[in-house]
């Protein structure tokens, strides 16, 4: 072989112990697959659909439309002096992107089962993957709270700047959620189950669909900021709409501080299970 | 010191029992578990009753540029063992080190989307088995090629015939050049064609001075292929010899020298239901239960089974093959087409089936009988390869007034005609 000593991997195989986190150094050196399986992902969603890529703006306007009708236009929720359209699709592009991620991501081992069993991978890139291909989609959602904005004379202001922030910290926290769900998967098919109700639970007790000022109480405005999707939502409509008079530093950092808890409790969870998945998917 | 390129250690492999049986474990059970024995449940120790090891204190050494066979009986330990190897599973205990990358011939097809084209699915198979892209793109028309799926190739693969998925499945996985090759052919699927490209393309690594790991039943195949063998038994390695050697080894240990066989239970797999092999023998002539038949007679080989429910299109058969491994036959009970009508529907029950080996058919050495009982194309209800062995006694066969071996696994007695032509 033409290969010198240096070039060639070498690989111990022995059980794992104790607790670790899920190494991502190794993830690098597997990004190509992360890539490949992100692009799997969003060739096969739209195939053989007329509409193809355009769901993934219908969907956010569809849900737009029923939310106007019925929370806007009937029960008169408020919308923090918004128009409740634009309103309720600035609250809908984070969510959907949360939703999404988090249900792909959830099932993505189950699904991938075969791939399991039969080769190695660090199985972190399942969910990644998924992630990122809701993380497509959202981007491709994107242009149409733009046009919202134009068509009720909003404009663009400094604060944008932060989306880039709110949007990351959205997939830290799917991802961070997702990695505890889908690792419970493979043992618990229950999860599978449970996933669509807990994010249409979670959907009512984040402000999408009315305006946190709803929740005047402080005693519970603690207890609904633990839900690091309060943070993303609001954070998201005030940069875009331009509510802001200045940077919630202290609610962005807190949103980050829970999501990272999740975030870190899941990688070493995750780790854990991991060793198990191919003897008991 | 010779530079391995596999070291393996003191490997173990648990495997818990109730786990498996319990698939889906409900978070009911576990949450009713926890409240009742919270410790237990959680931290639930593995024991001698709820675990078996599949691999206990495995160790052998494969040498850099050398070819392994790994042989042994069903539920020995082989495909657990490969599956570590190619870290799908970890171990319990031990350590293997490898050096270099490993690829293997068993995970053909992994990954294929069945909406995604031929194209995509190169790609995406590739990088799935570890090729970088750049090595795809270079690689793409000589896969193509080597697939026979040229025309086809932007069509979604779900169009495909099950041949054209396989070429090309297997096409990108004999593509993708590892310094160490993993073979499973226990798992190999296809026609014998298909099989035939498989081990080819083995050898053609095995030349190349890679190393490579053969499991496989085929005797024949792992004499041409490999240099030394391990011989695997219920999870412990009994061997490491030169391939010979240790292929005698496995022939002589493996079987039954009494013409008789009974399935313990950890030889059949976990969930054969409701199908249950019990025994299989040969008879002679005379209705005498052994392991040695006379050429010139004919004999028996009788499959006892159970079935625990009804079972509609079951065929159950054997094949005859050679210790070499060749395939001499293959027959079913009910290859004829009226049996196959009366017995559609098997009921459940005890069941024998007899096969008539006529006289003057085989010829003298070592045979072995494998069994299969399936429905066609549907389920594998039981197959073991190597279900007995039999010898056959030459004595008075065609031509023994010669003492010498004939070549040849049959012996038919042929009718000659002799004419003079010209004084």
């Amino acid at each position: 072989m033409s290969k010198t000593k240096a070039e060639t991997i070498q690989t111990i195989i022995e059980p794992t112990k104790g607790w670790k986190m899920v190494n991502f150094k190794e993830l690098i050196m597997y990004r190509e697959l992360i890539f490949f399986l992100t692009w799997r992902d969003l060739k096969v969603r739209y195939k053989q659909t007329i509409l193809g890529v355009a769901w993934a703006v219908i969907q956010p306007v569809m849900t737009m439309v029923v939310f106007s009708i019925f929370f806007g236009g009937l029960a008169k929720v408020p919308s923090d002096g918004i128009p409740y359209p634009l309103f309720s699709i600035a609250g809908l592009m984070p969510w959907q992107l949360f939703e999404n991620s988090l249900r792909n991501a959830s099932k993505s081992l189950v699904a991938n089962r075969n791939m399991i069993t039969k080769i190695y991978f660090p199985r972190v890139i399942l969910p990644l993957s998924s992630i990122l291909a809701s993380l497509v989609d959202f981007f491709v959602a994107m242009p149409i709270l733009i046009v919202m904005m134009i068509i009720y004379g909003y404009h663009v202001n400094i604060y944008i700047l932060l989306i880039p922030y709110y949007i990351l910290l959205t997939i830290l926290t799917s991802f961070g959620v997702s990695l505890w769900f889908s690792a419970m998967d493979v043992m618990y098919r229950d999860v599978g189950i449970i996933v669509p109700f807990i994010s249409q639970i979670w959907m009512y007790i984040t402000p999408i669909a009315y305006g946190s000022s709803l929740i005047s109480n402080p005693k519970w405005t603690f207890i609904y900021n633990l839900n690091p999707m309060v943070g993303v939502v609001n954070g998201f409509r005030s940069a875009f709409l331009g509510v802001y008079t200045e940077i919630p530093i202290q609610s962005m950092i807190f949103s980050l501080l829970i999501s990272l808890i999740i975030l870190f409790g899941g990688l070493f969870y995750f780790r854990h299970m991991e060793k198990q998945f191919a003897d008991l998917i | 010191m010779p530079n391995y390129s596999v070291e393996v250690n003191h490997i173990g492999k648990r495997y818990r029992i109730g786990v498996t049986s319990k698939q889906y474990n409900t978070l009911r059970d576990t949450i009713t578990g926890l409240v009742h024995n919270p410790k237990e449940r959680l931290h639930q120790k593995m024991t001698e009753e709820n675990s078996f090891w599949a691999l206990k204190d495995v160790n052998f050494n494969v040498e850099e540029g050398k070819a392994i066979g790994i042989i042994g009986r069903n539920g020995a330990g082989k495909s657990t063992l490969l599956k570590i190897l190619s870290r799908v599973t970890e171990p319990t205990e031990g350590t293997a080190i490898i050096k270099g990358r490993v690829g293997s011939l068993l995970e053909v097809g992994t990954g294929f989307h069945p909406e995604l084209t031929g194209r995509e699915n190169i790609y995406l198979n590739g990088a799935i088995l570890g090729m970088k892209r750049s090595e795809i793109d270079k690689k793409l028309d000589e896969i193509i090629a080597f697939s026979e799926v040229e025309k086809f190739v932007d069509t979604p693969v779900k169009r495909y015939s099950s041949g054209m998925y396989l070429r090309l499945a297997f096409a990108v996985a004999a593509h993708l050049d590892p310094e160490i090759l993993v073979v499973d052919e226990v798992l190999a699927v296809g026609d014998a064609e298909f099989q035939r490209k498989c081990l080819g393309k083995m050898s053609d690594v095995a030349n190349q001075g890679r190393t490579v790991l053969f499991v496989s039943h085929n005797m024949s195949a792992i004499m041409r292929l490999t240099e030394q063998t391990v011989v695997l038994e219920r999870g412990k390695v009994v061997m490491q010899a030169p391939t010979a050697e240790a292929v005698d080894y496995y022939l002589s240990q493996g079987y039954s020298q009494e013409g008789e066989h009974f399935w313990k239970d950890d030889e059949i797999e976990k969930n054969p239901a409701p199908f249950h092999p019990i025994r299989i023998r040969i008879v002679n002539e005379a209705g005498v239960v052994s392991d040695t038949v006379r050429s010139t007679e004919k004999f028996y080989i009788e499959f006892e089974y159970s079935l625990d429910e009804d079972i509609t299109g079951l065929r159950v058969g054997f094949y005859i093959i050679s210790t070499r491994g060749e395939f001499i036959l293959t027959s079913f009970d009910v290859d004829d087409p009226s049996k196959f009508e009366t017995f559609s529907t098997r009921k459940k029950g005890k069941y024998i089936s007899r096969c008539t080996i006529p006289g003057d058919f085989l010829n003298e050495g070592r045979f072995v009988v494998g069994v299969n009982a399936s429905i066609f194309k549907i389920r594998t209800y039981f197959h073991d390869e190597q279900a007995l062995v039999f010898n056959v006694n030459g004595t008075g066969a065609p031509g023994t007034q010669w003492p010498e071996p004939r070549t040849g696994l049959i012996r038919p007695r042929l009718d000659w005609d002799i004419e003079l032509k010209e004084v």
